[in-house]
């Protein structure tokens, strides 16, 4: 069965979805991520989604449920790469996905991520 | 068809010569020319060429269908002919008078020919009635077609001037917005900012409302969106540009602005935005003599 690489770089778990997600796949990513962050003590993930084409609104709460999952594990989560037309459908779904850092690309997304983790107990949804 | 042939065609043939003369007569005595917007040669040239082709296809039948080929040659002709007085001003009733009027001319050589046999000539009336009439109703489909397609090029060029991206810093994007914001505007705003955002990889845009008349909840609800949907991106918006009246009706609207920074002015939206970017603009050292 399909599975989304986790790669660990340094202290930052790099998730890039180069496939469609379907339902299924999601919730094997989100079991697979917080163990991960547990095995690894990783204090960010970096969530690559520039390859997405289309969202649900399953997708967007699969996320946001990621993004808290990580910070109750102490691991900061960017949202780098959305496209403008997933971008449009998140927010006609409602769904602006508080409380996650976002990012242009996985470049902006590092510098953004440093910047974070260097601010020792910065409240996660603080911009 | 179960029914006599029709003399019309025969007749049409004949006294080809007689209707022009008569029918430019009739035009030119009700003012088709409509007070020298076109030419009397003009007019005299288009009607010879009308009648020549209706006569022409004619020949091969009584056809009221006039999408049918036969009618080929005709309709070209009154595309170009209704375009062309479209753009002069005409009005459609005008254009289809221009069909209609051959009627007068047609009806009067017809009934002079077939004085002796009522029912031929009933049947030869019937058959250049609905003719003309198809022929003329068609030069107005195609004014009105003509007339469409130059509103929508329009609303089209609307959209897409009252939307420029423009780029003020490397990694600064501003949309100055102009014109009311409805959902279909909102939503060509949203993608061509977005769109920007990604292209130049720009992690800031200024939105100016200066010129947006009013804002109510829905225009709040639409630019509160595109903010949104910049951040889901990674972007962070500022809105600049909120003139004093607008400022009090959002308050009084009680529509809640307080996700996205706000500035009174584009100057200080960018001033912020160089801030964000780690920028600082300066006075040049002063050169001696300079």
């Amino acid at each position: 069965m399909d599975r989304i690489p986790i790669l660990k770089l340094e202290d930052v778990l790099l998730v890039s979805i180069q496939v469609d997600m379907h339902d299924q796949l999601a919730l094997t990513l989100q079991d697979d991520l917080t163990q991960k962050i547990v095995a690894t003590r990783a204090r960010a993930v970096l969530i690559d989604i520039s390859a997405l084409e289309m969202v649900d609104s399953f997708m967007g709460r699969m996320l946001g449920n990621i993004a808290s999952m990580s910070r109750i594990l102490d691991a900061q989560t960017v949202v780098v790469g959305m496209r403008p037309a997933v971008a449009i459908t998140l927010v006609e779904l409602g769904l602006s996905l508080p409380g996650i850092r976002t990012a242009l690309n996985v470049d902006a997304g590092l510098v953004l991520m440093r910047e974070v983790l260097a601010r020792p107990d910065e409240p996660a949804d603080g911009k | 068809m179960n029914r006599p042939a029709s003399r019309l065609p025969a007749i049409v043939e004949q006294h080809q010569k007689e209707v022009l003369t008569e029918w430019l007569s009739n035009q030119s005595a009700s003012g088709a020319s409509r007070a020298g917007r076109i030419q009397d040669a003009q007019l005299r040239d288009e009607s010879q060429r009308f009648l020549g082709l209706f006569t022409k296809a004619i020949q091969e039948g009584i056809e009221f269908d006039t999408r049918s080929a036969q009618w080929a040659e005709v309709r070209d002709f009154l595309t170009e002919l209704s375009r062309s007085r479209a753009t002069q001003g005409f009005s459609p009733t005008q254009v289809a008078t221009f069909v209609f009027s051959l009627k007068q001319a047609l009806f009067k050589r017809v009934t002079e020919t077939l004085k002796s046999d009522p029912a031929a000539l009933a049947n030869a009336l019937w058959d250049a009635t609905m003719v003309l009439d198809a022929l003329g109703l068609y030069t107005t489909e195609v004014f009105q077609q003509a007339r469409e397609q130059l509103i929508a090029r329009q609303q089209e060029e609307l959209i897409e001037l009252s939307t420029p991206v423009v780029q003020l810093w490397d990694g600064v994007l501003a949309l100055p917005l102009i014109g009311t914001l409805d959902s279909e505007r909102t939503q060509v705003v949203m993608e061509s900012l977005l769109e920007r955002l990604v292209a130049t990889g720009s992690s800031i845009a200024v939105i100016d409302i200066t010129g947006v008349p009013t804002v109510d909840t829905l225009v709040a609800q639409h630019l509160l969106k595109t903010v949104a949907a910049a951040q889901l991106m990674g972007a962070d918006c500022i809105i600049s540009g909120i003139r004093p009246q607008i400022a009090q009706t959002i308050v009084h609207l009680g529509i809640d602005l307080s996700s996205v920074a706000t500035k009174a002015s584009l100057a200080d939206a960018f001033a912020l935005a160089l801030k964000r970017r780690g920028l600082v603009v300066g006075r040049a050292a002063t050169t001696p003599g300079g």
